[in-house]
């Protein structure tokens, strides 16, 4: 199982607390851990990234193992860290607003 | 006795304020979806219990809400947690799903506008600005969005398809945002017609559909606007609000970025209605729900200073269909006050004495239980209000 840690506001969305668990079957990259989360959470399709394009949405991003993850290649393989289940998959919302 | 619901969007959650038929006592409910601007909420005259929700961010984008029980809860239409996708089926978590229609089968696919540069921009969808439920059906609901287009909804909110007849009409390669984005902001349903429709598009104007939203003409035939090359073009004028009496709905006022106007033809022809206003500028109107000639509009100073003459917020009414106006400033602030009034930020209930609302930048909610004579208060520190609703319920 991937750990999975939403922003508050996605929390809300999917009526969930704290980290989200989420099975990959296959390799586990950013693409299969958002599909799989998407799949899992349906109302979260979109906030993430665009419904057509899959493109992550500008003002969020992805941590993993204390290192951005948000240019990476979506189907890169994340680390044994994350797919052990020892690190979690972030995503964060950036600061802005002031 | 008769009950009121006032649906209040605001710049970081919406508020659900209830009262019963005298609109002394108000029960306030929210924020619901703290922290999310939520541009407009409006309820199905067909169901009053049914509510649809527009809520976005800049980070998280779309998210249509829908209410089943009067806003007491709420949930994302077709998103079910761990529904499995059903091909073929049913789909789910495409409920802020809105993908502007490039198909062949729409006639004419548009994929750009005019930029402020003058260079043709690609579409792209932003925000679902208003929200219209269909008058005789619940599932039924029309969104208008950023960047300029009208979609509906046959299965209570879960997926969109958009009307392309009216970006597909000549006209559009022409229209251009104007400084608060290119929306379409305004939604009329003719009650006495189901196949016309209006709307409006800042800053495009204003446009008509006889053929339930297959294809749309503009109605701007009188419009004057100063700020564009040729001030009575065929589109191009930045139309804020439109309203409408349900009684004549051929009958429509426009507070337009300057000016008030009027046409009794369904807008094949507008006259200005001005007046004697002290100025013309403003975002909302409205009409009266039971008398078609009484007009409500809250001038603001100019398009650079929004805010009310000289710090005093008034509503001024025409009881003649327009050119007389009258200011109403009881109850109402009347020094110092610098708040802008948005322009889906005013509604009337329909009670045997017609209640006005409207909502301010400021985060007050001001309520009229005489056709606009007296205001209070509902609240007075909401985050800034974008728009306003009311139920008249049993």
């Amino acid at each position: 199982m991937i750990r999975v840690v939403l922003p508050q506001h996605l929390r809300t969305l999917a009526r969930v607390s704290g980290e989200v668990m989420i099975e990959v079957h296959g390799q586990a990259t950013q693409r299969s851990v958002l599909d799989a989360l998407e799949n899992s959470y349906p109302m979260l399709r979109g906030t993430i990234r665009d419904h057509v394009t899959h493109e992550r949405r500008p003002f969020l991003r992805f941590f993993v193992c204390a290192e951005d993850w948000s240019h990476e290649a979506p189907d890169a393989p994340l680390p044994k860290e994350v797919t052990s289940g020892a690190e979690p998959f972030l995503i964060i919302g950036a600061i802005a607003g002031g | 006795m008769s009950k009121v619901r006032v649906l209040v969007g605001t710049r970081k959650g919406a508020f659900i304020l209830s009262s019963d038929g005298k609109r002394e006592k108000w029960d306030v409910s929210g924020p619901h979806f703290a922290g999310w601007e939520i541009y407009h909420m409006k309820g199905s005259p067909a169901n009053p219990d049914r509510l649809y929700a527009s809520q976005t961010s800049g980070w998280f984008g779309q998210i249509i809400q829908r209410s089943d029980d009067g806003g007491k809860t709420w949930h994302q239409p077709g998103s079910a947690t761990n529904e499995p996708p059903a091909p073929g089926g049913r789909p789910v978590g495409m409920s802020n799903m809105f993908v502007y229609d490039a198909s062949e089968q729409s006639g004419k696919p548009l994929t750009t506008h005019q930029w402020y540069d003058g260079t043709q921009h690609p579409w792209e969808f932003k925000r679902v600005w208003h929200l219209e439920p269909s008058l005789t059906e619940p599932d039924t609901v029309y969104a208008g969005i950023e960047d300029a287009a009208l979609f509906r909804s046959t299965d209570g909110g879960q997926t969109w398809k958009e009307l392309p007849g009216l970006r597909g009409s000549d006209t559009g390669p022409r229209w251009q945002p104007g400084a608060g984005g290119m929306c379409l902001h305004t939604i009329l349903l003719d009650p006495k017609d189901p196949r016309r429709m209006f709307i409006a598009i800042s800053a495009a104007g204003a446009f008509r559909t006889d053929d339930a939203g297959k294809t749309w003409k503009p109605i701007n035939r009188g419009l004057r606007s100063e700020h564009i090359p040729d001030p009575t073009a065929e589109v191009g004028h930045c139309v804020h609000r439109i309203a409408q009496h349900r009684s004549r709905p051929n009958t429509l006022f426009m507070q337009k970025h300057w000016d008030v106007m009027r046409t009794d033809d369904a807008g094949d022809n507008w006259r200005e209605i001005s007046g004697d206003l002290p100025t013309d500028f403003g975002f909302v109107i409205d009409v009266h729900a039971h008398e078609p000639e009484t007009v409500y509009v809250v001038p603001i100073k100019s398009d650079s200073e929004h805010f009310p003459l000289e710090g005093k917020l008034r509503v001024y009414r025409s009881r003649t269909g327009g050119n007389e106006w009258e200011p109403l400033s009881k109850g109402l602030p009347q020094s110092d006050c610098y708040v802008n009034v948005l322009r889906d930020a005013m509604a009337v209930d329909s009670l045997d004495s017609c209640g006005v609302y409207f909502g301010t930048t400021g985060g007050q909610v001001y309520a009229s239980a005489n056709a606009g004579n007296n205001w209070a208060p509902i609240v007075r520190d909401l985050p800034a209000v974008l728009s306003v609703e009311v139920q008249t319920l049993p």
